[in-house]
């Protein structure tokens, strides 16, 4: 029940701090500045601390559950990416294109760094 | 942007997060794909195009859309998951989970609009 209630407050201060990038960082030229920015990072900062906590024995798993699964996932977002491609495909096509492919290919990039850079000075 | 929208943004992460969180557990049990992450980053798409399609309020919105919807799904956790696919050589079903949680991702969206847009009238 602690590790559901932390998951859930993680949760609300994730999409808090989303919501804030995204009034801070406005769609330009239609390109959504502000989910890119988000869902890139997170995703760093999720596979870098999943690869650096790999082989440890986790001493606080409620922590572990709310920076991981509440903050960063609540942080980064599913619906936003796909509605934002959604409207962008009716009024500027290329740019839907430009925002999916440059979402998955750096996202991929950036979740492979945080990867490898995790790997790198782990306490095995 | 004010205090209470913040509020329900609050709010609204606060159960999507904990919705996820229990799915994912009850779900991404399957070596194959992780049903868990994949229905609530459905289920988020349709909410989405469901509440644009009903034109809700501003302060609505910012709970079910930025809130609930946001939290619900997940980015990170799915190329997370692609990511680890790959890695041990399925690319197959790595690609295979990638394009068709896009291709899905637009068609639930376009389901939740036209309904939203159906109940407005």
């Amino acid at each position: 029940m602690k590790t559901i209630l932390a998951v859930g407050a993680a949760g609300a201060v994730g999409a808090v701090v989303r919501t804030l990038i995204g009034f801070v960082l406005p769609a330009t030229n239609g390109f959504p500045t502000g989910t890119f920015i988000v869902n890139i990072s997170g995703t760093f900062i999720l596979c870098f601390l999943v690869e650096r906590t790999l082989h440890l024995t986790l001493v606080n798993k409620t922590a572990y559950d709310a920076i991981t699964v509440g903050f960063l996932g609540a942080f980064t977002t599913f619906s936003a990416f796909s509605y934002e491609t959604f409207t962008l495909f009716e009024s500027n096509l290329a740019m839907a294109i430009v925002y999916v492919l440059s979402s998955i290919v750096l996202g991929l990039f950036a979740g492979a760094f945080g990867f490898r850079l995790g790997g790198r000075g782990r306490t095995e | 942007m004010t205090v209470l929208n913040l509020a329900a943004v609050a709010i609204g992460g606060f159960f999507g997060a904990i919705i996820r969180y229990q799915l994912s557990k009850k779900l991404n049990t399957s070596k194959n794909i992780p049903y868990g992450t994949a229905l609530v980053n459905l289920l988020g798409c349709l909410l989405v195009g469901f509440v644009f399609g009903l034109q809700l309020s501003t302060g609505l919105t910012f709970l079910l859309v930025s809130g609930l919807a946001g939290a619900l799904t997940t980015f990170s956790t799915w190329l997370k998951e692609i990511l680890g696919m790959s890695k041990v050589h399925e690319i197959g079903k790595a690609f295979l989970y990638l394009t068709a949680s896009i291709v899905l991702g637009f068609a639930f969206v376009y389901i939740g609009f036209t309904g939203g847009s159906f109940f407005l009238g």
